[in-house]
């Protein structure tokens, strides 16, 4: 059967990898190619690389990363960040990306989901969901530009308009949890879980490996996305996987 | 040398880059007298069945590899390239296929038998059972697991062409194969050491078929 992926997620800026916590204070934790081989010997089940680039610059050296990435690796990966046009879908697909990701853009023009799919098929398709719960909606809010900008989409509303649209994945990350390393945020992963069809990488909150069983045995996520503990060997991929796999989790 | 049909669907940089890895020899052309000086062709393929078996035949690529399958030199389809080796799809309406193996593409029925929902597209690893382990594009590589994303699956009634198969709710024919026509559902290029075991294995054949050819 299927088994729950494993994604560690590398932000890329300029050509190197960071990552933040609370999207906010950022650590230099090395260069792309190597760790995507890293993790890929690592029995990474998939990479996502998001481009966090502020110039213009450092956004055409994400193509190269790419490049170079796919010519090293056998696994899927996924490119986010930026991508705001058909014609940026078409240059990070063309590198050899697997699949791009959209989010702020998305937000902003969902027709370009639309177009996604339509030319490259939904398969290449995710939308990158930010969401914060809001008491005054009693709900999950939708969030754009990295978790700055507040929007008027309710999550439950927002994961079924881009799924309508031709969205392949979703990849939900819980502001809430981002950063804090004290679990997934189940309830918001098993509330998108419920509402689509196509599968879902829950994101935010792994700080330990039993993070990992709860988020896939309480939640319906189809996959897990970490960054920190996996960049900073607080854990290893082969550990999580062992460990999870221990609790009859279905992993490769 | 192995020839890459380009009739302009399908990302192929990361086969290519795979096949440098392996060193394996090939090109890329949409012309058919140079594919015709290949030993062996990979068919691509990601996208809609109908839309793949029109640019073949308007590329005229057609009757080139009716004639390639008939003449029982090695063939790899790939993806949706696998699903085109068949005789047809209920995509977007019933299309023909190429037919050299038996069987129909059709959608996933999105339950399993106990008739609990399960997600379309098919996405992600699944482990693979070999049938015929022996076969030699499996020789060698590890029972494990492959990186599918596919909405159809191919339904036949013949299983002498299975060499392994997946399981998700149903059968889902993973690795295909009757004399020197053979296919994957999956990606090869993104399925770690078990796809890029595969691809060497698919290397070998076409050298050893170069050799015969000497």
């Amino acid at each position: 059967m299927l088994t729950k992926r494993i994604i560690p997620c590398l932000d890329v800026k300029e050509g190197r990898v960071v990552k933040g916590t609370q999207f906010v204070e950022l650590r230099d934790a090395g260069d792309p190619v190597e760790l995507a081989g890293f993790y890929d010997e690592q029995w990474a089940d998939e990479l996502v690389f998001l481009d966090i680039s502020a110039s213009h610059e450092g956004r055409k050296t994400i193509i190269d990363v790419v490049e170079q990435v796919a010519a090293t690796i056998a696994i899927p990966f996924t490119v986010g960040g930026g991508i705001s046009s058909v014609d940026d879908m078409r240059n990070m697909l063309r590198a050899g990306a697997d699949k791009v990701s959209l989010n702020t853009a998305a937000v902003k023009n969902p027709e370009l989901i639309t177009q996604g799919a339509t030319y490259f098929g939904s398969q290449c398709i995710v939308v990158a969901v930010d969401a914060k719960y809001d008491e005054s909606i009693g709900s999950w809010r939708i969030y754009t530009h990295g978790g700055r900008t507040p929007t008027d989409w309710e999550v439950t509303d927002w994961v079924r308009e881009v799924t309508a649209r031709g969205a392949g994945e979703i990849l939900l990350t819980s502001m809430d949890q981002d950063g804090a390393k004290t679990g997934f945020d189940e309830a918001l992963t098993r509330t998108v879980s419920e509402a689509v069809d196509v599968p879902v990488i829950a994101s935010g909150g792994a700080g330990a490996k039993e993070h990992f069983v709860d988020v896939f045995a309480k939640s319906g996520a189809d996959a897990a996305l970490a960054a920190s503990i996996f960049h900073y060997k607080e854990t290893s991929i082969e550990e999580v996987k062992a460990f999870i796999r221990e609790r009859g989790v279905l992993v490769r | 040398m192995i020839g890459i049909i380009d009739y302009g669907m399908g990302n192929l940089y990361s086969v290519k880059k795979a096949l440098e890895r392996l060193t394996i020899p090939y090109f890329v052309s949409e012309d058919t007298e140079e594919l015709a000086e290949a030993d062996g062709l990979i068919l691509p393929g990601v996208g809609a069945f109908r839309d793949a078996m029109n640019l073949i035949r308007e590329n005229g690529q057609f009757e080139f590899i009716e004639h390639w399958a008939a003449d029982g030199k090695p063939l790899l389809g790939i993806c949706l390239g696998m699903q085109l080796l068949f005789e047809g799809s209920e995509e977007h309406g019933d299309t023909e296929g190429f037919g050299f193996l038996p069987g129909y593409a059709r959608r996933f029925s999105g339950k399993d038998s106990q008739g609990r929902k399960l997600k379309v597209p098919h996405m992600g690893w699944n482990s693979l059972t070999f049938h015929q382990p022996d076969h030699p594009l499996l020789k060698n590589v590890e029972e494990g697991h492959a990186y599918f994303v596919h909405s159809y699956v191919i339904e036949t009634a013949d299983p002498d062409v299975l060499l392994a198969t997946s399981d998700y709710g149903e059968v889902v024919p993973a690795v295909v194969g009757r004399g020197e026509i053979m296919g994957t559902q999956f990606h090869p290029e993104k399925s770690s050491t078990v796809g890029i075991g595969m691809l060497e294995n698919f290397g070998a054949i076409v050298r050893e078929r170069s050799g015969a050819h000497e």
